[in-house]
């Protein structure tokens, strides 16, 4: 830990794409730069395990995965300090960080810029039963596949909407493991509304790869489509699932081990709202979006943004939007390269983000999958319900916060990244005003736990130990 | 359930669930390790004791949450195993001095 620094001309929080590519920049332009890492090896989600992959034949996880290869190693030549296993729980407007490393030790640093590359999470699915040992997001099944060749067995059945549900299923198929059902809940809406932005998706890098590898899994696995309500049942663990679709008037049960949900994925928000950084409610990918200049700059003057935490775009725009925010960051020491760098990253960036708009429409999450009703659990730390959330709101709550007072929820350990969304629009549905005017929870440092001892190991003046010793 | 490929060239280590011993592979989380055993749940939640096992395996749903050696609340998709490591099951709140 003592090689860590006092102070970095630039930390980055997050070896994703953009992360890699940003730190990668700026060391080469010979600023003294960090990257912290909450993982044990770089790649961020989406190029999870990237320099350790257990596999050797690569057509299993794909090209698009094996992408993330180069980026990789230009990393580790690129002169950037990397620490992986660092958690970072505070970062102040003055950008001030704090981070944590294995859990043993919590440290403190000066950046004079920071760059957060904390990415995407999947959305909230919440069902009845969603609880259950045995339903796991898609997400968790893809990490388990990448960092450990470790796939499902038994009965198996996916449920949701969006690419990444197909693309691990093309995965899985490709290892040879089985998929019983693919629950398909993309809405009949959504798709037709999708239709205004096809003109567009016809020109972008993703129609064609889509289009083969939703005909392969089509071929392979059985679908049920327009499926507009999912249940995870069973005693102890998930046994069946139960769901209507629009063939089938009763509800109709599968035997399954594994239940793998996912209806894409939202902004990882809670380091960045933390520090005060503005975001608004986004529409069209109902999530809330930081506020950002061209270059990933936020409110926060000296801190920016990159890749998927400033809107999800996908892993190829996050590189060059890293590659961006590193260029308005080295634009001081070199001009010249700065502005070359910058301009092939727009003009990817545009390529990368045809397209997009069509994307989010078309699998655009339908209502009653965001807004749960009755015994469903909502806040899945402190277990409160859709029922209880509601009753609230007729009590006169109007908000997230006030919603903690009377519920507790969104104060257990994941601090809202599971409930937030849900428990927003659940309001504003209640009030009938919208996602942004009820807003989100407040979120504090540390946003993510520390121990007691960590925090009071660390360095500090004798006038804050008089504030708090009695003598 | 889980299963493991039939070929891996990563070194394989043992480490234990509530004294159960425990396969695993160099490079596997604490999380995955359990999962590829079959050893879940691995916590039970403080409110109303029920059963969880991880979730999101990457570290923001908190429900992979076990004690690893005599550590509380440690994220076990983030932890990776070592050899000879004891990992616990974590039921409910935990009691003060326990």
């Amino acid at each position: 830990m003592s090689d860590i620094r006092d102070e970095y001309d630039v930390a980055v929080i997050g070896a994703g794409p953009a992360g890699m590519a940003a730190a990668s920049l700026c060391a080469r332009a010979r600023m003294s730069t960090v990257l912290f890492d909450e993982q044990p090896a770089p790649g961020g989600q989406i190029y999870r395990g990237i320099t350790r992959s257990p596999f050797s034949d690569r057509s299993i996880l794909g090209p698009d995965y094996w992408a993330g290869e180069p980026v990789a190693r230009e990393f580790a030549a690129s002169g950037a300090q990397y620490v992986p296993r660092a958690t970072v729980w505070s970062l102040t407007p003055e950008r001030e960080v704090g981070v944590s490393i294995a859990g043993e030790g919590a440290q403190l640093l000066q950046a004079k810029h920071v760059v957060i590359a904390t990415g995407a999470l999947e959305r909230p699915f919440p069902i009845p039963g969603w609880t259950l040992p045995g339903v796991m997001t898609a997400g968790a099944a893809q990490t388990m596949l990448k960092s450990s060749g470790i796939v499902p067995s038994g009965h198996t059945v996916l449920a949701g909407t969006g690419p990444l549900l197909w693309l691990l299923a093309w995965q899985l198929l490709r290892t040879g493991a089985s998929i019983d059902a693919i629950l398909d809940t993309t809405a009949r809406e959504s798709r037709a509304r999708a239709n205004a932005h096809l003109a567009s998706f016809v020109l972008s890098p993703y129609l064609m790869k889509g289009l083969k590898l939703l005909r392969e899994v089509r071929r392979r696995v059985r679908v049920i489509n327009d499926v507009t309500a999912v249940e995870a049942q069973g005693e102890g663990r998930v046994q069946t699932v139960a769901y209507v679709c629009a063939s089938s008037a009763m509800p109709v049960q599968l035997p399954v081990d594994n239940l793998l949900l996912h209806q894409g994925v939202v902004p990882n928000v809670n380091l960045a709202m933390s520090v005060g950084i503005e975001h608004r409610w986004d529409g069209e990918q109902l999530a809330f979006v930081p506020v950002l200049t061209p270059f990933g700059g936020t409110s926060v003057p000296g801190i920016y943004i990159a890749g998927d935490g400033g809107g999800i775009a996908g892993a190829q725009a996050a590189g060059w939007r890293g590659i961006l925010s590193a260029s308005d960051i080295v634009h001081a020491v070199h001009p010249q390269a700065a502005k070359r760098a910058a301009a092939t990253a727009q003009a990817a960036l545009k390529r990368f983000t045809r397209g997009r708009r069509f994307l989010d429409a078309y699998y655009r999450p339908a209502a009653q999958f965001r807004q749960p009703a009755g015994d469903t659990i909502v806040c899945r730390c402190e277990e409160v319900t859709a029922r209880q959330i509601v009753d609230t709101v007729a009590l006169g709550c109007p908000g997230p916060n006030q919603m903690k007072s009377f519920l507790r929820c969104g104060m257990g350990p994941c601090q809202g990244r599971l409930c937030g969304l849900t428990v927003t629009e659940l309001i504003a549905r209640q009030r009938n005003v919208s996602p942004q005017e009820v807003g989100y929870y407040r979120l504090r440092p540390p946003v993510k736990p520390i121990t007691i001892a960590e925090l009071a190991a660390l360095p500090k003046d004798e006038a804050a130990v008089k504030a708090v010793v009695r003598i | 359930m889980f299963k493991r490929p039939r070929e891996d060239a990563r070194a394989s280590l043992r480490f234990t669930f509530d004294g159960a011993a425990v396969e695993a592979r160099e490079g596997d989380s604490v999380a995955a390790a359990l999962l590829a055993a079959g050893a879940t749940p691995c916590r039970t939640t403080p409110v109303s004791g029920a059963p969880r096992a991880p979730y999101c395996m990457m570290g923001v749903c908190f429900d992979c949450l076990v004690v690893v050696d005599g550590v509380g609340n440690r994220q076990a998709c983030l932890v990776p195993v070592r050899d000879g490591m004891a990992v616990e099951s974590q039921r409910g709140k935990r009691e003060l001095g326990a």
